[in-house]
């Protein structure tokens, strides 16, 4: 695996055109809520779109709305050394769950956006887009908004995005269990951890 | 048809759509699984009806949006197996002078198996105190604080053959404390987690006495059903494996065999009817369509827990009953005990992956009886667990100290996920009258019926006792060396889980609404099993006791019917 530092600023140049044609990743299947067949169907839905490599598009964000979330949910969990936000395609779970079962948080985000925008060009005067400021200058301005009923869904959405069931489209290939080193299994078995395998041994 | 020997399983019975039958169950639960199961077995034709849907382990997944309910903010569960706050709203209160608002105010198993679907699986004994609580310590201003009318010693075949039936893996005499039992476990204790083993390090430096957690949760292969794989989904999730000893998996299977039990999921039941000399006819429920339906019965048996039984005794009021069915007293839905607790965590230098395997495997009760020396009435048992699941933990589990975002925060994240266990005390709720379930005279849920009003504020020995155990807990980490331990605050609870004495049992009418063998003083043929019979709260632990109260119950409701001293209407 190539250091993961470089290959973000890969993906931070190539950000904007991937939103803009679709996806460049293969994503989890489009979340339906409730009924297992349906989840099923999606599961089949997903499989047939990756295998086809056909894009799963964007449904609520905007291109441009996209690479701003996308910027805010890469500080929240960045990718420094291990996969972030960013691995997780975070930003395609926040996509799915504000058409879906959170429908109720479009105008937080849709309010929340503007205003990101707007405390950018605030404390920064010659920046345009939160998305294009460096590293430290979004952690300044996301700082100030911190408290916000915005930042903290986003910063809520974000961590479900890593660290939810991939179905959902976020969790891109495990990475953000694989991050926190939880082991999806239907089976375990003993030793578990260090201090029961320490017991276990001192027993023998 | 060629049956194979996964098929061999005969399909169960299905009786003409509303034709009278002997019992009807309203609630497939913990409870409400077993009477139908005994009564069926006796030779009785039994309708069970569940509100929720009739899963099976195919469903079960490892899915923390889908599966992992509301019980910790921002509340993003789906609701899979316990009650829909949307469709079934709740308002809340600390005190009837306020205006109640609507929260999820209570939460309980809302599916065939109900809450033993969903549960952790502690499987905890009453001790015999637990029973003649009153007379040892004395009354309690405020409280009706009370004996119940059995003992432990009456109660004790029963709590043997729950653990024999279901499947329960435990280690008979390994506490102290334990109260006499007349058999061992069927099975041997599961294995020790990380957790355990410090626990037990930490219990044994401060001198008390842990023992291997009583789950029920199968250790071996037991009845047909395939062991624990250790998968650690267990607390909020239904077993893929079918180990933990649900009724869906242990009970349901064998009260279809009988070929005399139909269970009729997404089945609501709105109101209980009774004829014109007080006998209950039969019950009146919503079918999956919203269909209205009725299905007629000799005897009704009520198992749909202490929060939804007595709203359906209110809902059921009529000219005969004004004060709602079975309420002469005034007491359904008064008393109202719920789970309070105060948990203390800490993490250690060595990762314990307690994601892995079931959520206790220690327990001790050193504190498990009241103290007069303490100041205060109260009592509790302590277990070292684990109930996080990654994106609970990341959003409510971490040290207090993390931050909430950015690279400190993933870092964090990163190193303790795997290095954090939980001291949780499991403690006393003393019952008074004021805490109850009532009807929301505004809120009506999606069927049209008066939503459930839950009035609750903790008595102040109560929280007292949760102070106590919140500085029990903090020693026992830290004898455990724990390199960093905090505290939850103890706050007012507001959402109420093990939902119990809403529907106390007595031997006088007038300060009970059943008698000691679950019959409504007022109803001759209305039964009324599960958590809202209990007259105290134990250690809120309550499945077991409500298990071991259902076969008690349903042997002398069979025993009763076979010798026609049940007064029917048909």
């Amino acid at each position: 695996m190539p250091p993961l530092k470089r290959r973000r600023m890969r993906e931070n140049k190539a950000n904007r055109r991937k939103f803009l044609t679709g996806s460049a990743f293969g994503l989890g299947s489009a979340w339906i809520a409730l009924h297992w067949p349906a989840i099923l169907a999606a599961q089949q839905y997903a499989h047939d779109a990756m295998a086809s490599g056909q894009r799963v598009p964007l449904q609520f964000f905007s291109a441009e709305q996209a690479t701003e979330i996308e910027a805010v949910t890469a500080q929240i969990i960045p990718s420094d050394g291990t996969p972030g936000a960013r691995e997780a395609h975070v930003t395609y779970f926040i996509d799915r769950v504000l058409v879906t079962f959170e429908r109720d948080k479009q105008p937080t985000y849709e309010q929340g956006l503007r205003d990101l925008h707007s405390k950018t060009i605030e404390l920064l005067t010659s920046a345009h887009e939160f998305s294009e400021l460096k590293a430290e200058e979004q952690i300044r301005v996301l700082t100030a908004i911190e408290d916000s009923t915005f930042f903290e869904q986003v910063r809520v959405h974000t961590i479900m995005g890593f660290l939810s069931n991939p179905e959902y489209g976020g969790n891109y290939e495990q990475v953000g269990w694989k991050t926190i080193e939880f082991e999806e299994s239907h089976v375990h078995a003993p030793p578990f951890g260090y201090y029961d395998a320490e017991h276990t041994k001192s027993k023998s | 048809m060629n049956q194979s020997v996964s098929s061999a399983r005969k399909p169960a019975v299905t009786f003409r759509a509303n034709a009278p039958v002997d019992f009807v169950v309203v609630g497939a639960g913990g409870a409400g699984a077993i009477v139908a199961k005994q009564l069926s077995t006796a030779g009785f034709q039994v309708v069970v009806l569940e509100q929720g849907p009739y899963l099976r382990e195919s469903s079960f997944h490892h899915d923390e949006l889908k599966f992992k309910d509301t019980y910790d903010p921002p509340f993003i569960g789906q609701e899979t197996l316990t009650n829909i706050h949307s469709l079934q709203p709740n308002t809340f209160r600390k005190s009837d002078t306020e205006k109640a608002e609507v929260a999820a105010a209570i939460t309980y198993g809302r599916c065939v198996g109900g809450g033993t679907v969903h549960f952790t699986a502690n499987y905890w004994r009453f001790h015999e105190i637990d029973f003649i609580e009153r007379s040892r310590w004395g009354s309690i201003a405020g409280t009706g604080f009370a004996d119940w009318p059995i003992t432990y010693a009456e109660l004790e075949p029963y709590y043997t053959k729950a653990e024999w039936e279901l499947g329960v893996s435990g280690l008979a005499g390994a506490s102290p404390f334990d109260p006499p039992r007349s058999k061992p476990y069927p099975l041997p204790p599961l294995p020790i987690k990380s957790s355990g083993v410090l626990f037990e390090r930490g219990a044994r430096k401060l001198g008390l006495h842990p023992f291997p957690a009583p789950m029920a949760i199968l250790s071996q292969p037991y009845h047909g059903r395939s062991s624990c794989q250790h998968c650690g989904f267990c607390e909020w999730f239904g077993c893929e494996w079918g180990a933990k000893s649900s009724t869906l998996a242990a009970v349901i299977p064998l009260a279809e065999k009988t070929g005399r039990c139909e269970i009729r999921a997404n089945s609501y039941v709105t109101k209980i009817a009774t004829d014109k000399r007080g006998r209950v006819t039969g019950v009146s429920y919503f079918d999956s369509h919203k269909r209205g339906q009725f299905q007629r019965a000799k005897a009704v048996v009520l198992c749909a827990n202490g929060a939804e039984t007595p709203r359906l005794l209110l809902l059921s009021k009529s000219n005969l009953f004004p004060q709602g069915l079975a309420n002469s007293s005034g007491l359904v839905g008064k008393y109202l005990m719920i789970d309070q607790s105060a948990p203390a965590q800490g993490t250690f230098e060595h990762p314990l992956n307690e994601y892995k395997s079931v959520q206790v495997t220690r327990v001790a009760h050193d504190f498990y009886d009241s103290d007069p020396k303490r100041g205060f009435f109260g009592g509790g048992g302590l277990d070292g667990r684990f109930d996080w699941y990654p994106m609970g933990y990341a959003l409510n589990g971490m040290p207090p100290d993390a931050p909430r975002w950015g690279a400190r925060f993933k870092a964090s994240l990163r190193e303790n996920f795997n290095r954090t266990m939980m001291v949780l005390a499991h403690t006393t709720t003393l019952p008074v009258a004021s805490n109850s379930i009532s009807l929301d005279t505004e809120i009506k849920d999606a069927w049209g019926q008066a939503a459930i009003r839950v009035t609750f504020k903790g008595h102040p020995d109560d929280v007292k006792n949760l102070s106590f155990f919140r500085d029990r807990e903090l020693e026992l980490l830290d004898a455990a060396g724990a390199r960093q331990k905090w505290a939850f605050p103890i706050s007012d609870t507001t959402l109420g889980v093990h939902l119990l004495g809403t529907c106390r049992m007595g031997n006088e009418p007038k300060e009970s609404v059943v008698d000691k063998f679950h019959r409504a003083h007022d109803v001759p043929n209305l039964f009324i099993v599960d958590g809202s019979s209990f007259v105290t709260s134990g250690r809120n632990q309550p499945t077991c006791t409500i298990q071991a109260l259902a076969y008690r119950a349903a042997d002398n409701i069979a025993r009763m019917a076979k010798s026609g001293s049940i007064e029917t209407s048909i």
